[in-house]
Formats: C-alpha cells, structure tokens, sequence
C-alpha cells in the first residue's frame, strides 16, 4: 500500500518502489477504487462543511426570523397607535386602547432597582469568594452559586409569592410607610396601603434571582487578574481592600461591566420571577409599594386571554420593545465580555 | 489618626461587607430552598406521580404535567441538539476564524440570554397562530429554539479544547476534514459535548414563559402532540395563582421536582465536564 496525502497524490520515496511490482499486477482496480473512495470522502467532506455552515446560518435565520415576526405581528398596533404607543398610559381592552409605558416603565423600574441591591451584593459575594473565603470552603461555595443560577426562575417567582409577599406585607411596608411618613421626597416612594405585591417586592426577587448569576460571573473575571499583578500590590504592602479597588477591578473592568450588563438584561427579560408578585396595575404610581406592572408579565397574564387582534398586536409589539431592548443590553454585554477577553487572551 | 490606621480601617469594612454580602447572598438562597424542600416535601407521595391534574377540591397528582414535560423537553432536544451541534461544529473547525463565525459567535450570545417570552411569542407567531390551535408541538418547537444556543455555546467551547496536535495528527494519516472532525474531535470531545446537552435540557425543563402561549395546558393525560399539552412549570404557575390550598400545595410539590431534577442535571453535567478536564 502506498501512503496517500488528503488531497490525493501518491507519496514519494521508498515505499512506493518497494509496492512496486505487488502494485503492477493489482494497479488498475486499485487505482480505480482509490479515486472512487477519494471521491466519495470529499463528496462526504463537502456535504459535512455544507451542513455546518448551513446550521451556523440558521441561527442568525432564528434571530432575523423572530425579528421579522414580531413587527409583523405588530404591525397593526404600530400602525393604529404610531409612537405614541410608548409614552401612552392608557391599557382599556374594552375599547381597544393600548399604551405601553406602565409597561415599560415598571420593566426598567424593577430592573434597576433590582441591580442596585445585586451589583454591590454579588460583587462583595466574588470578592468573598476570590480573596477571603478559607481555601476548602471556595470550590463548595462557589458550585453551589454556580448551581443555583441555574434554578428556573419560577421556583423564585412561588417563593415569592408565598413567602416573601406575606412578609413584607406585615413586617416591611408598614415600617417602612410609618418610617419615612414624615420625610419629603421619600414619603411619597414608600405610600399607600401595604399590599405585600408590588413593585419593590418584584424587585427584591429579581435581585436575589440574578445575584448568584452576577455573583459567579465576577468571580471569573476577577480570576482572570494574573496573580503576578495580586502579588505585586501585596508586595509592596496593599490591603485586601486596596488591592481589589486598585488592582483587580481596574483590571477587569470591561469584565464586570459586561457581567452586570448580563444581568441587567436577565432581568428586564424576566417573566415567572415577576410575574407572581407585580400586582399586575397598569399604571404608573410614584410609590414602589404599589402594584405595578412589567412587559413581560402583562404579556404572560394577558396574551392566552386576549380577544381582538389589536388586543394581541399591542402584547406582541410590547414583547418587540422588549426584545429590543434585552438585545441593546445585551450586545453591550458581550462586546465589554469579548474586550476583556482578547485582553486576557 | 495616622495613614496606616485609616487604611487598616477602611480595609477591614471592606472586608467586613464584602462577608456580610456573602453572608446576606447565602442567607436568602438557603432560605428558598429550605422553604421549597419543606412545603414541597410535604406534598410528596405516589399519587403525585400516579395521579392526573386534579379539579380543584378534590385530590390528585402531576403525572400528566410531569409526562408532558419529558416529552416536550425531549422532542425540544432532539430538534435543538443536532443543530446546535453542527453550527458549534462549523463555529470551532471549519470557519474558526471567518466572519460568519464571529458574527454567530455574537448573535448566538445574545440568543443565549434572550428573554424566552419572547421566543414564545415568536412560536406562537409562526406555528400557533396559522395552525389556529395551541398544540404540544408547538411547544417543543419554542424549547428547541432555548437548547439551540446552550448546545452551540458548550459544542463549540469544548471542540476547542480539544488539542490541535490531535486534528494535524489525523490529518497527517490521511484522514479527510469530515473524518478528523467525527472520529477524532467528537470523541475526544465527547464528555463536554454530552454535559452540554444535560445542561440544555436542565435550562429548558424549568422554562415557563414559552410554554404558556404554545402548548398552552391540559387537565388531562394527552400524548396528542397537535393537542395542547400539560407541563410542569406552566401548571405550578397556574395552580400557584389559585385560590384553592390543593392546588398550591401541588404548585409546591411541582416546583420540588423540578427543581430536584434541574439541579442533578447541573450536577452530572458538571462531574462529566470535570472528569473531562483532569483526563486532558
């Protein structure tokens, strides 16, 4: 037998004369065969590249198709309510008159408020993790987050309907309207009736959903500071402290921020977490205590119910302004994720 | 007070919060699972495997909930692995470095985090709306929309890890591209390529928001897959916003379960990942 290379030509050297009189007597199947198999092989490896290549396509057809659908479902809302349809407050299926900006506003509302509580927390939690915890403790402790973001969200969403809501209703709210009655601007974000359900309740879910997620995050990117820069800051007689505020978050930066942005977009994206303890109230109300409402609640409560098709438009052109906000939030993300990337790399 | 004292100070209160986040993180994760494992156990026994979705007052179990979500999940699987595979595979061998990788690589990312309401609505739009009927399919449809991305993501990570000197060493016997790739990347790879399955199937067994305007739900036991469809998540929500203590105390038991099945999903896939890394 002869060595032959991918694309088909016979080696030189030894080998070849040695088969030499054994090629003779069998060269001309041999030879026939050998082109045949070649052939069939980069058939098979053509189709294979193809196939490839073709799945690759699909997920941008996937991302263009849900793009194209959405405005086409939307199409009637857009056409009826124009852009109005963002700044309007109005949401009244009776008389087919929608408005998204309850909608969207209790979206970014929750969001954020939700990101001030998981920022400092989950970073604190990485910092735990990478510079304090005891060495046998880290691994658990840190699979055991990694774990947990992983838990459906519905599983926050029970809890904090069942358990959460009660509590805030008779210990939190009351305290917090009796505390703050007096205090100008304040009074007036903790008013009202405590319900338990609410904005600031919505809120507080979304952030102990996303912390394990912000938190396991930073703590990989604050790993990817070399230990030779750690070790410098030390050396010369840094702190703990100084060594992360001066050191490892300078460092990685881009990383945490992209990390946060991640959250952030899990969070104006999430439905069953919020869905349960919103309160569902289309209206914009300065006071977190009260129910408010987000996109993709209004759209998990209301779409299997709507009747009408602008009814529907206006769910689906709510779940195109969602999507392209995630995906702004989300691009943001990936590209601070990918610089601080080639910068490690 | 001297320099060195302010900065002793300001490094312990960092510290001292940086414990205290961890502490605050901890405490509130055990609480949920705590109170999960406790109110979800006491609902725990046979008939909730045995038994059908029941009307409210009267007892029942999750089987057909729990039967509608293996199955959905699995043909969901089935439609998302392959291609997720085979993008994963053109993303780490043959167009590593082309454009067209790099801007799936970006796009895919994306769909990765994607709020899954929306692929919901997306289904809905494409297959539930001219079809005029909620069906199970549909359903598996928009939960292979959420594994393609997962399956991409890990495909192509742990393709990558594989040695290159492992790829030029086949190629040098001869073996054509299509051949490297299945004989020699795939098996070398394939640890990682099953944790990414499992964990793609743990990512779509809990999700609810897609479901809930595709395979919409059922009381009963259906195996119709151009029917609506019962699962678990959109049961628990249903059953956790009702009136009735029966039906929350399933929702509790159902949330249990799932998440008992989601974590050893995570935990099998991360034990293969681990064993993959320490062999390489």
């Amino acid at each position: 037998m002869t060595v032959v290379a991918p694309d088909g030509r016979k080696s030189e050297g030894a080998a070849q004369v040695t088969d030499l009189t054994l090629a003779q007597k069998i060269a001309p199947t041999v030879i026939v065969d050998r082109a045949r198999a070649l052939d069939r092989i980069a058939t098979i490896d053509r189709i294979f590249h193809q196939l490839t290549r073709g799945a690759a396509i699909a997920v941008l057809i996937i991302l263009g198709g849900v793009i194209v659908s959405l405005i086409h479902g939307a199409l009637p809302a857009i056409q009826t309510f124009g852009f109005g349809f963002l700044t309007s407050q109005a949401w009244n299926p009776v008389n087919d008159n929608f408005g998204a900006w309850p909608a969207i506003y209790g979206t970014v509302v929750t969001s954020m408020i939700a990101m001030l509580i998981a920022v400092p927390v989950g970073l604190g939690v990485a910092t735990f993790l990478t510079e304090l915890c005891p060495h046998p403790l880290r691994r658990p402790i840190g699979v055991a987050i990694e774990l947990l973001a992983g838990i459906p969200s519905i599983i926050y969403g029970i809890w904090g309907l069942f358990v959460f809501a009660p509590f805030v209703q008779t210990h939190v709210q009351p305290a917090l309207i009796a505390g703050f009655a007096g205090v100008p601007l304040l009074s007036s974000l903790f008013a009202g009736p405590p319900y338990g359900i609410g904005v600031l309740t919505a809120s507080f879910i979304l952030a102990i959903m996303v912390l394990p997620f912000i938190a396991s995050i930073s703590r990989d990117v604050f790993e990817t500071t070399p230990p030779v820069l750690k070790e410098a800051a030390t050396g010369i007689g840094c702190t703990t402290w100084e060594m992360m505020r001066y050191v490892v978050l300078p460092y990685s930066r881009a990383g945490v921020i992209g990390g946060v942005m991640l959250g952030l977009g899990r969070a104006l994206g999430e439905t069953m977490a919020v869905t349960f303890v919103i309160g569902n109230a289309h209206k914009v109300s300065p006071s977190l205590l009260a129910p408010g409402t987000t996109i993709s609640a209004t759209i998990a409560n209301e779409f299997t119910e709507a009747v009408g098709d602008l009814y529907t438009s206006a769910l689906i052109e709510l779940g195109l302004i969602l999507f392209v906000i995630t995906f702004v939030v989300l691009a943001i993300a990936r590209y601070m994720l990918m610089r601080l990337e080639r910068m490690s790399a | 007070m001297s320099l060195y004292e302010t900065r002793r100070k300001n490094n312990a209160i960092a510290t001292g919060l940086a414990w205290l986040a961890a502490g605050f993180g901890l405490l509130w994760l055990t609480l949920i699972l705590g109170t999960l494992v406790y109110e979800g156990g006491r609902g725990l026994s046979p008939t909730v495997f045995t038994q059908m979705t029941p009307p409210p007052g009267s007892t029942g179990g999750l089987a057909n909930a729990i039967a509608g979500s293996l199955l959905m999940s699995a043909i969901g699987v089935a439609i998302g692995t392959p291609l997720g595979m085979l993008a994963g595979t053109y993303l780490a061998e043959y167009g590593r470095h082309t454009k067209l990788a790099m801007i799936v690589r970006f796009i895919n990312d994306i769909l990765l985090s994607a709020p899954s309401i929306v692929i919901g609505l997306f289904v809905y739009e494409i297959l539930v709306h001219p079809m005029g009927h909620f069906s199970a399919i549909s359903g598996a449809v928009a939960l292979s929309l959420l594994v393609v991305p997962v399956v991409l993501r890990t495909t192509e990570d742990m393709l990558l890890l594989v040695p290159g000197s492992m790829r030029e060493a086949a190629s040098a016997l001869g073996a054509p591209r299509a051949m490297v790739i299945g004989k020699i990347a795939y098996r070398a790879a394939k640890a990682g390529l099953i944790t990414g399955v499992l964990l793609a199937v743990a990512r779509v067994s809990g999700e609810t928001a897609p479901l809930l305007f595709t395979a919409l739900n059922n009381q009963f036991w259906s195996s119709n897959l151009n029917a609506p469809m019962a699962s678990l998540p959109v049961v628990i929500f249903q059953f956790a916003l009702s009136p009735y203590k029966d039906w929350q105390q399933l929702a509790w038991t159902g949330a249990l379960l799932i998440t008992c099945a989601v974590l050893t999903l995570s935990i099998v896939a991360r034990t293969l990942g681990a064993g993959r890394r320490k062999s390489r």
